[in-house]
């Protein structure tokens, strides 16, 4: 707050004796601290970005982007482990885009207010809480050993959606609750049908929103390591999968196996600092472009 | 016609609604029964209460409390590094940071709330274990500490983020009535504004210890393994999670080593179960309390 | 005459960004008496109020120009210490906004937040304040609920309590029965002239009756202008401004 004055009387204090109060002292002193624990955390992270960016840049060239590895893991590249987390995080999206979105339209238009309806809310919260390695056992028992696809994208596909279904489901449970109960009641007057009014102004307004959600979730979906360590990623394949039952290698658990298996741990160090970097890049791209446009979404309802 | 396809609409999404609810019965009942040839042969608080841990020797042990204390620990050292430092930032981000810096730090926060967990295992391993190492001279960096470290530092972005809107759900009414009795700015945010965002707050801690608990690639890559009980916070250990990634793998299908692994999964769950039902519960109660509805 | 001015507020113009809402507004606030501020929404007579404990401070963009003096001391001034200010000045909200604690510690709190450790006298100045307040037979027997509990009406006189219990000199009332019933609104009209026997009062209201039954002075502000200001009865019956009258026989506003 700025002023311009002519300063004709005296200030004021009501404690004219003491210079300084406690409180004023230790407001000074808890800033302080906040701004110390902000400043952690900032460094903190910032100096994996740092980290990961410098000693990753140098192993990242044209080659490394685009070849299979070579010689046990100490050379070549990791084209492989991209396209297998590529078709992995797409098969899980979509298995779960179309499931997270009828369940979310089911809750947030059709939903009766049942105890089964709360039921489905409860499993949805619990399912979101649970931790991805519980996700890796039960791909692994039912998806891999009961349904017979073996170690395989389908596999891991599967799990991974399982997994992305809570965020997407409240993400797109948000996006259709935001769009303007004014909206649905102008298609409604107009004589359309539920149906109509859902499919025409409900999910067409609330699409921006929706995609938002799913993209935030294909970062999460991506950058898994847990969930696929025993339903479909392994440390070497020849070349690129060639069927939805074939095994993958994925950038997650490649830089894993870099760092735990193998024995030329120089090498190896070098290429999981690239695989690391083109994991991070691509994570970090991913959400920024979900919270930007989030962001932009939200300036747009006025939230 | 028109009726009957509203109908089925109507239908198709009730059915597809379900899907949730079949795959968190279906995770319950894969743990059961995978797990239950493991619990008809061996002794349930034996094994949980059992101090050693060791799958493959003949006769195999499986004492799980090794592991549940290695989780236990990892998480608290957890805490206490991202309670204070997750909730200071939300707390700066709230009251010190101006609009603009607020832009940029809030979103920033989420987005590296995404950096992936194998990340954040990568780094532990190859920066901060050998700096630790070399900084305090122990013996190995993967330890029970270091772990803790980064599992923290991971968490705090998500407690951050998720406290920070707990405190700006705090009506700025109560601020400006604060401020107006002639509080200055510290004594409003901690004797009102915290108080009142509480519950909220605790909600985001307690999510936060479930990231924790739940994390697999941090402590696997960063807790050095070892399952046996710490004696001290610079001992390597191996927490629940870990140790599932670790053995599945080599585990054969239908052993008592499989079997045992499951029955960890399933531990994990309840524990991952029951912090999710408390976050629940103290929120809806935050919601209630600021009249905010549900 | 001049002896009697609480707060002097000379050629204010306060700026939000690039628009200017107060327009060169000079106004005397005299001791213990009620001073009204009445016009249309949005004229900036609820600005104008949070000039004088510097509330405005908070909103990031705004800036002030002119004087306010409280006892002939400028509250703008670089060295005034603000929270000594607001412990002078006090205010009640439009919405009564008490904390989400129990009754007596809302009223406590303006005296812990200043370190005050003798319970008893905390609890004598509790007990007084609500009583003054016109509370205390309400609630004596749940001091330890949650003020939350209370009604509109009854939290609103709770946030004039707590109000009391700091010992401010001005109170000032941002239109304090907005959201309150007619009842409530009648017992807190009873109290503004209870208590301008001991404080100096400024009220904003929307509502002319209300101006016209508590305040003895009132000012009329319309686009961020001082219109007219003067004895109640004189304004209320031989308005000098056509504008004035025009608004007052619901014209505009």
């Amino acid at each position: 707050m700025k002023y311009k004055t002519i300063h004709t009387a005296e200030p004021f204090t009501a404690h004219p004796g003491k210079a300084i109060r406690m409180s004023d002292f230790s407001q000074a002193l808890g800033f302080l601290f906040l701004g110390a624990c902000a400043a952690f955390a900032l460094f903190f992270l910032g100096s994996i970005l740092y980290f990961v960016i410098v000693r990753g840049a140098p192993a990242i060239s044209w080659e490394f982007l685009t070849s299979a590895p070579r010689k046990a893991m100490t050379q070549g590249g990791v084209a492989p482990a991209i396209v297998g987390t590529f078709s992995l995080t797409l098969g899980a999206i979509a298995f779960a885009f179309p499931l997270g979105l009828a369940c979310a339209i089911y809750l947030t238009e059709y939903s009766p207010k049942t105890i089964l309806v709360n039921i489905i809310r409860l499993s949805i919260a619990n399912l979101a809480g649970i931790p991805s390695i519980v996700f890796g056992l039960f791909g692994f028992a039912i998806f891999v050993k009961v349904f017979g696809f073996g170690v395989s994208m389908l596999s891991g596909s599967l799990t991974l959606g399982i997994m992305a279904l809570p965020g997407i489901i409240s993400a797109s449970q948000e996006a259709i609750l935001a769009v303007p109960q004014s909206y649905k009641e102008a298609s409604l007057a107009l004589g359309a049908t539920h149906w109509q009014t859902i499919a025409r102004v409900v999910l067409p307004s609330s699409l921006p929103g929706i995609l938002t959600g799913v993209i935030l979730n294909v970062g999460r979906v991506a950058g898994e390591t847990a969930a696929i360590m025993f339903t479909a990623a392994t440390f070497y394949t020849r070349g690129y999968p060639d069927s939805i039952f074939s095994e993958v290698m994925a950038l997650p658990y490649h830089i894993y196996a870099l760092m735990t298996e193998g024995t030329h741990p120089e090498s190896q160090t070098l290429i999981a600092y690239g695989s690391s970097l083109i994991l991070l890049t691509l994570v970090l791209v991913v959400s920024s472009l979900a919270i930007i446009l989030r962001q932009r979404q939200r300036r747009v309802y006025g939230l | 016609m028109r009726h009957f396809r509203e109908t089925i609409y109507k239908w198709i999404f009730s059915v597809l609604a379900f899907a949730s609810l079949l795959f968190l019965t279906g995770i319950i009942l894969t743990l059961f029964v995978e797990s239950y040839p493991f619990f008809v042969r061996h002794d349930i608080s034996e094994s949980i209460f059992g101090l050693y841990w060791y799958p493959t020797y003949d006769p195999p042990e499986f004492g799980m409390l090794t592991l549940i204390t290695a989780s236990f620990v990892v998480t608290l050292g957890a805490m206490v590094v991202c309670i204070p430092i997750g909730v200071g930032t939300a707390l700066f981000l709230q009251e010190l940071a101006s609009a603009s810096q607020r832009a940029v730090l809030k979103p920033l926060i989420e987005i590296l709330a995404g950096i992936p967990s194998i990340i954040f295992g990568f780094f532990g391993m190859i920066v901060v274990a050998p700096f630790l190492q070399r900084l305090l001279g122990i013996p190995t960096g993967l330890n029970a500490f270091t772990a803790s470290l980064v599992l923290g530092i991971m968490a705090t972005p998500t407690v951050a983020s998720l406290a920070e809107d707990a405190v700006s759900f705090v009506p700025r009414s109560f601020r400006e009535a604060s401020l107006a009795l002639g509080a200055n700015r510290w004594q409003t945010l901690t004797r009102v504004v915290v108080p009142a965002a509480g519950s909220g707050i605790s909600t985001a801690i307690i999510l936060g210890i479930g990231r924790a608990v739940g994390e697999t690639m941090v402590v696997l890559m960063v807790a050095g393994g070892a399952a046996v009980i710490p004696h001290s916070i610079f001992d390597p250990v191996r927490p629940m999670t870990a140790t599932i990634a670790a053995e599945m793998g080599e585990a054969v299908m239908g052993s008592g080593h499989y079997g045992a692994l499951f029955a960890i999964g399933l531990i994990l769950f309840f524990i991952t179960l029951a912090i999710n039902i408390v976050a629940e519960i103290i929120s809806r109660r935050f919601r209630l309390k600021l009249g905010l509805g549900r | 005459m001049d002896c009697d001015v609480k707060i002097r507020a000379r050629n204010i113009d306060f700026y939000y960004r690039r628009s200017r809402a107060l327009k060169n507004i000079s106004l005397d606030v005299l001791k213990k008496r009620v001073t009204a501020l009445i016009g249309p929404s949005g004229c900036g007579k609820s600005t104008f109020i949070r000039l004088f404990n510097r509330m405005n401070d908070l909103i990031p963009g705004a800036r002030v120009e002119g004087q306010i003096l409280l006892d002939g001391f400028d509250i703008y001034h670089p060295k005034t210490d603000v929270v000594s200010l607001r412990r002078r000045v006090g205010m009640v909200f439009q919405k009564p906004n008490p904390f989400p604690k129990s009754i007596f510690d809302n009223l406590a709190y303006g005296l812990t937040i200043t370190d005050v450790r003798d319970k008893e006298f905390i609890e004598h100045k509790v007990i007084d304040s609500l009583k003054k307040a016109a509370l205390y037979n309400e609630v004596k027997d749940r001091l330890h609920d949650n003020a939350l509990m209370l009604s509109g009406g009854q939290q609103q006189r709770l946030c004039i309590a707590r109000c009391l219990a700091v010992e401010p000199e001005v109170i000032l009332f941002d239109e304090p029965a907005a959201s309150l019933d007619p009842i409530s609104t009648r017992k807190i009209e009873e109290l503004l002239l209870e208590l301008k026997n001991e404080y100096t009062i400024v009220i904003v209201t929307h509502n002319m009756q209300q101006a016209a039954r508590v305040s003895d002075y009132t000012a009329f502000m319309y686009l961020g202008e001082l219109v007219e200001y003067g004895d109640t009865e004189r304004i209320f019956t031989v308005p000098k401004e056509k504008m004035t009258e025009e608004y007052l026989s619901g014209k505009f506003g």
